[in-house]
């Protein structure tokens, strides 16, 4: 088959990829970050003296919720720049002789 | 910027995105991390020592004061995390907060002032400045991430073994599920190890890939920024700045504490009232 025509149809599929890698990451850390501010602010109405000690630790949170997420969005932001299926098809296509 | 150095977009992303490395394979250095990592630690260590040795018990001078206030807020941290007496958790707990906020802080400078230095240097000395490559942050570079949770890694394996091999053996086949029945202890044991063993190998790569994520995600939008066009790129560069230095605080805050966690739980192990 033609080479452009295959790398043209793996950079879509990689363009289709990252969008959705982005896009579930940011569904997911938003509901998250909703719900730890929720309850950070009704622990905070509660207990007002606890604030700094509260928010300390939603910070810490907040890490966790968003680690998975950051992880996908440096991976995919790797496979746009350096895409390692389009260099595997160019090795296999130099060695074929094209 | 990408025209009037003859350069296409895609080629300057590129370059952005390449390390300055030296050596071939497995010994292929990233000089420029070392470079950055190094200089930023010895700043660090110096500034601390320095005040510290004339610190007075009198009215203390600027750097004193500030130097007091990160040094006290970190011991709160530590002191509400970890349980148990170890000398080390603090000047860890001290070096990783302040070592990875600097590493990360050279985000905040222009994504192009210091490999344009390089390039003139490298022009200066001879090379072809298309060549010369250069990335200001440490944290933006697997390695250098890893190396720290691994270090973290290797730390929470000695505490964990060393004081007794056995009682981190049996620790590893009885949680999370625990139980007093011969049979059930020996139906549950391989579940506890699978998931033991799991979560062993998920904390150091989680936290290296954190870091490492947000810090190349954040200079990546750098990069694309100074690609706009100049008189709309101004917006757009500020409102991710300020995000990004909420990033910087929040990201080194959580290694240090992720670590002082881990920690905590490794000495946990041996901790017979814990359980």
């Amino acid at each position: 088959m033609d080479t452009i025509s295959l790398i043209a149809n793996i950079q879509g599929m990689t363009a289709l990829g990252v969008c959705l890698v982005f896009g579930m990451g940011a569904f997911g850390t938003a509901i998250g970050f909703g719900l730890l501010g929720g309850k950070f602010l009704e622990g905070c109405a509660r207990q007002p003296e606890l604030a700094g000690m509260l928010a300390g630790r939603m910070f810490l949170m907040a890490a966790f919720v968003d680690a998975v997420a950051m992880i996908g969005i440096g991976l995919s932001m790797y496979f746009v720049f350096a895409n390692p299926f389009v260099n595997a098809l160019l090795t296999a296509a130099k060695a074929a002789g094209h | 910027m990408s025209d009037s150095q003859g350069l296409t977009i895609d080629q300057y992303i590129h370059h952005h995105l390449t390390y300055w490395t030296v050596g071939e394979g497995f010994w292929s250095l990233n000089v420029d991390t070392l470079l950055f990592s190094f200089g930023l630690g010895t700043l660090f260590l110096t500034t601390f020592i320095l005040t510290a040795r004339r610190a007075t018990s009198g009215v203390p001078g600027k750097w004193q004061a500030f130097v007091e206030l990160v040094v006290e807020g970190i011991h709160g941290q530590v002191k509400s995390v970890f349980n148990y007496d170890n000398p080390m958790m603090g000047p860890l707990a001290v070096t990783i907060f302040v070592w990875v906020w600097l590493m990360n802080f050279m985000d905040m400078l222009p994504v192009d002032a210091l490999p344009l230095v390089a390039q003139h240097i490298g022009a200066a000395m001879g090379m072809d400045p298309e060549q010369v490559y250069l990335k200001v942050v440490p944290t933006n570079d697997l390695n250098m991430t890893f190396g720290m949770s691994l270090t973290v890694f290797l730390m929470t394996m000695y505490y964990s073994v060393a004081k007794g091999p056995f009682r981190y053996g049996k620790f590893l086949l009885t949680h999370p599920f625990p139980s007093h029945n011969i049979f059930a202890k020996i139906a549950l044991a391989p579940f506890n190890l699978l998931m033991n063993l799991v979560e062993t190998f998920a904390k150091p790569l989680s936290l290296s890939l954190r870091l490492f994520g947000n810090m190349f995600a954040g200079e990546i939008l750098y990069v694309l920024i100074a690609v706009l066009p100049w008189w709309i790129q101004w917006p757009f560069s500020f409102g991710w700045t300020v995000f990004h230095l909420i990033v910087i605080t929040v990201q080194s805050f959580v290694f240090m504490m992720l670590t002082i966690v881990y920690l905590n739980m490794a000495h946990e192990i041996h901790d017979v009232h814990a359980h």
